[in-house]
């Protein structure tokens, strides 16, 4: 199966911070075909527009994925006024998620409403990987409890320094990289943070791979809005955020 | 069941509904939804005579009911399209349209040409793409040079001939009876409106290239209120399109006198919106116990 479109019940419904609801969707097919960094789309009543959010959960035996998502402006408003029992309209999985190839060990940096996708490679790597999130405020921080359940060693920034250390994200990777260098680096977040990140990674000759975000239209690679410059075959070529990503290999993409 | 053939300049559809060029790629993404033999037919993604990046992102906006895009005509080039595409679309039953664009005269030529020696079975020539700098647009918006363009191609090939008018003029009718004298087989229309949004935070257009092209639910009067204009001004059949999104939409479109239709940016909400609507226009039919979806075409009374 590649992708399906479907109306799937919403089984859980919590608030996890201001304005930042987590779904759990029962959509048994879906969950079995879905990989960690792949994503669905959404269609919000009365908007012509899908909107895409990343798997942060996806339970195979259960049968479910769960979607973390901001609400940003009228679409994702309207979104999150569904209810426990009610149907969600998705089209689910798309997009290429993280290649973890050989990788045996990783640092996870989560910035924001970035931080969801990293969640599913948290239960991958367990205690092999380290999880970093960054958020603007002790208000904003998500998603702690469940890296910690996975085993992972978790590192908490906040700009303000109102819960867990005070500072950026790259400066806690530095450090990281510098206690034990990983195999591989994945990264999601605002684009200051993933160049960031990615330059760091560089420096240390570590590979990474980042989620990015575009505005997109069908989701599946057919309209081609949704164009992320990168370098094919040493060629520029505007790859598709929705089909050819949301997960890039850094070196392959133009900042 | 009603029978829902159509012929546009001798090519038989299965059925009017035609999914719309750009929004449908090659085929090969919605093909995971529903064979591409329930189609009438596909226009496809707008191809050039070179490959093509296009713009730089963000390429699309939502607006109320509707979506502006700037995609600039991204695709691979005629070459690989003829190589790579068409034989897989050929295979899939359903009448295959290339939708093409140039930047000069002879590159429209040129293109016909390469694709007189195929298998295609219709080129729409796309003279209203809002989207690129010089040529698009500009050939779709004057009576001389849509006539040109069309004169050329006519030369260049036997293949029907379907010319994809802009929206953004004074008189739709005007270019539809130049381009008609000029030898095209049939025209289509609408291409998308040019319009904008802007980012009140940043101040920014939405868009990187400022502008694009409407189209979407938004759009749908002032497409139909074109189409029915146009089909009174010309005796060539009127392809319709701009924002249909339901079956009723269809019906209204054919009534004004569209010979066909086409689905574009419904689809990206509803992936199977030009199934249902192929499924909801024969279930009217069959309500108004009529024979043959070709009865209702142009049969808007008016006041
Ligand atoms: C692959 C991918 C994964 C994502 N995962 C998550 C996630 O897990 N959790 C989460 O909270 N957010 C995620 N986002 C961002 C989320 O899609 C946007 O915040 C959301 O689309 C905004 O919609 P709106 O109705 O709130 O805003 P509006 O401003 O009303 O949206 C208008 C249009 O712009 C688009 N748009 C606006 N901002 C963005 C953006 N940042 N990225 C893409 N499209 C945008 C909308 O989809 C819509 O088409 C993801 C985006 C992408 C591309
Ligand atoms: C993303 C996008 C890309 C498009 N690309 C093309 C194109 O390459 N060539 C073309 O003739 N029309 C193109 N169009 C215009 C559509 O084919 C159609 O004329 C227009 O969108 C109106 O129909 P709709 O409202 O059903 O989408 C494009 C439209 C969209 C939304
Ligand atoms: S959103 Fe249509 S190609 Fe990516």
């Amino acid at each position: 199966m590649k992708y399906v479109q479907g109306k799937y019940p919403i089984i859980a419904k919590t608030t996890l911070a201001r304005e930042v609801y987590d779904f759990t969707v029962c959509c048994p097919k879906i969950a079995r075909a879905a990989e960690p960094g792949q994503f669905v789309t959404i269609a919000a009543d009365g908007f012509p527009l899908r909107r895409p959010v990343s798997l942060c959960g996806i339970d195979k035996e259960n049968g479910t994925i769960r979607l973390v998502f901001e609400v940003r402006g009228k679409g994702t408003k309207e979104i999150s006024g569904l209810r426990e029992g009610d149907m969600i309209d998705i089209i689910a999985p798309l997009g290429r998620g993280f290649r973890l190839k050989d990788y045996k060990t990783a640092i996870l940096v989560g910035g924001g409403i970035g931080t969801p996708p990293m969640v599913p490679l948290a239960k991958i790597y367990g205690e092999n990987c380290v999880a970093i999130s960054g958020f603007r405020s002790a208000p904003n921080v998500i998603l702690q409890e469940d890296f910690k359940a996975t085993g992972a060693k978790t590192v908490l920034c906040t700009d303000d320094g109102t819960m867990g250390r005070k500072g950026f994200v790259t400066e806690a990777l530095r450090e990281e990289i510098e206690i034990k260098k990983p195999d591989i680096i994945f990264a999601c977040g605002p684009s200051p943070m993933i160049k960031g990140v990615v330059d760091i990674a560089k420096e240390h000759g570590i590979p990474s791979q980042i989620s990015l975000e575009e505005r997109m239209g069908c989701g599946i690679g057919a309209c081609l809005v949704c164009a992320c410059r990168t370098v094919r075959n040493g060629e520029e070529f505007y790859a598709h955020v929705c089909q050819d990503g949301p997960v890039f290999e850094s070196k392959d993409v133009i900042f | 069941m009603a029978d829902m053939r159509v012929n546009i300049a001798g090519v038989e559809f299965k059925n009017p509904v035609i999914t719309a060029s750009g929004t449908f790629g090659y085929g090969r993404e919605y093909e995971h939804f529903f064979p591409l033999s329930k189609l009438g037919g596909i226009s496809t993604k707008g191809t050039t005579a070179e490959k093509r990046n296009g713009n730089l992102a963000p390429r699309i906006a939502e607006t109320p009911s509707g979506i502006l895009n700037s995609v600039g005509l991204q695709n691979p080039g005629i070459d690989k399209f003829i190589k790579v595409e068409l034989p897989n679309l050929k295979s899939k039953g359903t009448v295959i349209i290339a939708n093409i664009a140039g930047f000069s005269v002879d590159e429209y030529v040129k293109i016909c040409e390469k694709l007189d020696a195929t298998n295609v079975d219709m080129i729409e020539i796309n003279i209203s793409c809002p989207n690129v700098k010089h040529g698009g647009a500009a050939f779709g918006t004057s009576c001389q040079s849509a006539a040109e363009v069309t004169k050329a191609v006519r030369a260049a090939t036997k293949k029907p001939i379907i010319i994809k008018l802009s929206p953004n003029v004074t008189d739709i009718t005007e270019i539809a009876k130049a381009v008609e004298a000029e030898g095209a087989d049939a025209v289509s229309l609408i291409n998308t409106l040019l319009g904008m949004r802007i980012d009140i935070n940043s101040r920014r257009p939405i868009l990187k290239n400022n502008v694009g092209g409407l189209s979407g639910a938004a759009v749908f009067p002032v497409a139909l209120r074109m189409v029915w204009q146009t089909a009174n001004a010309v005796k060539i059949p009127v392809i319709g399109m701009g924002g249909i999104s339901t079956w009723e939409d269809g019906i209204e479109m054919m009534l004004a006198g569209a010979s066909a239709i086409q689905v574009g940016a419904a689809l990206f909400k509803n992936p199977f919106a030009a199934v249902e609507i192929i499924d909801g226009m024969n279930a009217y039919l069959d309500r108004k116990g009529i024979k043959s979806v070709n009865e209702i075409v142009k049969k808007v009374q008016p006041w």
